[in-house]
């Protein structure tokens, strides 16, 4: 297995001061479906712009299939395939245009791009839109035309920074499963998302970021495996006594609503056993939060102040 | 990449681009054309009719070589400064920018929309011009050099104009303030030669008046300064503002964080 993405010691200092990244490490295996996960403002974008070349680092060293991108630069752009969180399309240009001419830059003839343009354009639900300027799309298809454009050279690593972000929940369901469908391929992702249940249902490795440092990187599964406390949320019949529980932590948030935290070490059966002991019936259940979610939580508990840190520092 | 692959980034580039300034025609062909040919009745008709001889020829024939020069230049300068600065406004520079293009190949395919731009508005100013006079060609070759290295030199400054360029107001300023005014105290309207001694030495830090000198000669075999001299500075600027727009674009200035 080779390392499809290999960052060492990655460091970026923008004009002013700002550092957003404070010595990175990170490694992502080829075929891997990748998250980079962070607050806004973490250094995720940075890391993605300095990986395809937008952003100039400032110490460190990035590597795309073992080929430098300091020696070997157009060499490493070839393997990477990148959609951009903002849209970055010329807006007046129909869609066929934007990617027969994207094929170009990587050296794609002509009549093969318009093939592949076709097919992508299909796959992605945009074919009827293909002589249309790009501004006359929704945000949705938007989304979809940059995914289209970041695979007209087949690239070997595909990386998606928040590309379902204002997407809505059916489309971006049919998005998941075209990811999935191209990583089945050995299509390397990485992507970056607020959506948690995102990165739970798709990835198996993930890294979190918080002020420019990696807090967390492991496999999803061992990161789960941390989740020392969920909490479930119970909702009971209409007119039933307050509930009350032995053992555990719990939260009456109104009459006929009840949370409760249910340790690693406890059982949720135990939950039940006691409201059947008290005639309580229970209507529903759910989590309260994603299980990723509440990691994340603890993991980036002081996000909100490197938010602010780097707004006052304007950003990435 | 392999130069085969360099071949087609750089028709990619030069395809988008000559289709940017067709697509908008009325806003990139047809204002030109107009321009020139109100300077064609103002100065070459009715003022010009007035003036009498200049160098030898009547007016109207002196100018146009000039005022084909004149468009040439400007539509050169400003099709590179809005479409790159356009790029770089919509982010869609980043296309490029992400992929294996050398940067070689990006300052040539803008370059060379440029060129095809300015040449195309001179060939259509050209034509307007033989409803005015008779065009006459004296050295066909030095006409289709000087206007392809004129091109390329307005083109590439064009292009440093738009990697600095913050606002579109910025991708303003050098043709209003800079490029206008050497334009028309570049030899246009009239042969340096008539002017005080101070002023024609004056004339010739002006590297305008060494283009129109240059492509005048193409046209009526006649010009203020030596050809030797015109393709020397026409070959310093390019190359000057080449390796500027080279070193601008590898190191991203304006481009990359």
């Amino acid at each position: 297995m080779h390392k499809a993405l290999e960052i060492t010691g990655l460091e970026k200092t923008y004009k002013g001061g700002f550092q957003a990244l404070k010595g990175i490490d990170l490694t992502v295996q080829q075929g891997d479906f990748f998250a980079l996960l962070g607050p806004n403002g973490a250094g995720k974008s940075t890391t993605i712009g300095v990986i395809t070349s937008l952003v100039n680092k400032t110490q460190g060293e990035v590597k795309v299939f073992g080929h430098d991108i300091d020696k070997e630069l157009e060499t490493a752009k070839s393997f990477l395939g990148l959609v951009p969180q903002e849209f970055n399309f010329n807006q007046f240009e129909s869609l066929m245009k934007i990617l027969v001419n994207q094929a170009g830059y990587y050296g794609v003839e002509r009549s093969i791009a318009i093939q592949r343009a076709e097919k992508y354009l299909k796959q992605l639900e945009l074919w009827d839109k293909r002589d249309d300027a790009a501004r006359m799309l929704s945000g949705g298809m938007k989304r979809r035309l940059m995914i289209a454009r970041a695979l007209m050279h087949e690239p070997q690593v595909l990386i998606l920074d928040e590309p379902t972000a204002g997407v809505d929940i059916e489309l971006r369901r049919s998005m998941w499963e075209f990811l999935r469908e191209l990583n089945s391929q050995g299509i390397t992702i990485i992507l970056t998302t607020h959506y948690l249940e995102e990165a739970e249902m798709l990835c198996r490795n993930i890294a979190i970021i918080d002020s420019g440092v990696i807090v967390e990187n492991t496999d999803m599964k061992s990161l789960l495996a941390k989740l020392d406390v969920e909490t479930i949320v119970l909702d009971l019949k209409e007119g039933s006594a307050e509930p009350k529980f032995e053992e555990f932590c719990y939260r009456v948030i109104d009459d006929h609503t009840v949370e409760v935290d249910v340790k690693k070490s406890q059982r949720i059966n135990d939950v039940f056993a006691q409201l059947t002991e008290q005639s309580i019936d229970v209507l529903s259940m759910r989590n309260k939060s994603n299980r990723l979610e509440e990691l994340f939580i603890s993991l980036v508990g002081s996000g909100a102040n490197s938010e602010k840190a780097n707004k006052s520092a304007g950003g990435q | 990449m392999s130069s085969a692959r360099n071949m087609i980034a750089l028709k990619s580039i030069l395809h988008k681009e000559v289709h940017r300034f067709m697509r908008i025609w009325v806003q990139t062909l047809v204002p030109p054309a107009i321009t020139i040919s109100l300077y064609f009745v103002i100065f070459g008709s009715l003022i010009g009719s007035r003036i009498g001889d200049m160098g030898g020829f009547d007016y109207m024939s002196f100018i146009v070589p000039g005022l084909i020069m004149m468009s040439v230049i400007t539509n050169s300068y400003s099709n590179v400064a809005s479409s790159f600065f356009s790029a770089k406004w919509q982010r869609n520079v980043e296309e490029m920018l992400v992929a294996p293009v050398p940067n070689w190949v990006i300052v040539a395919g803008y370059v060379g929309g440029g060129m095809a731009r300015g040449i195309l508005v001179g060939c259509i100013v050209t034509f307007i011009a033989l409803f005015f006079t008779d065009i006459q060609v004296h050295n066909i070759w030095i006409i289709i050099i000087t206007v392809s290295l004129t091109s390329a030199t307005f083109a590439l400054g064009g292009l440093i104009n738009a990697i600095f360029a913050g606002s579109f107001d910025d991708i303003s300023i050098i043709p209003t303030f800079i490029l206008t005014p050497l334009t028309y105290l570049g030899g246009v309207f009239y042969s340096i030669s008539l002017l005080p001694e101070f002023w024609q030495g004056v004339s010739q830090i002006n590297p305008i008046v060494y283009m129109v000198n240059a492509f005048r000669y193409g046209f009526l075999g006649i010009s203020d300064v030596s050809l030797t001299l015109s393709f020397s500075v026409l070959g310093a600027f390019i190359v000057t503002l080449y390796v500027i727009a080279m070193t601008l674009i590898t190191k991203g200035i304006g481009l990359r964080s």
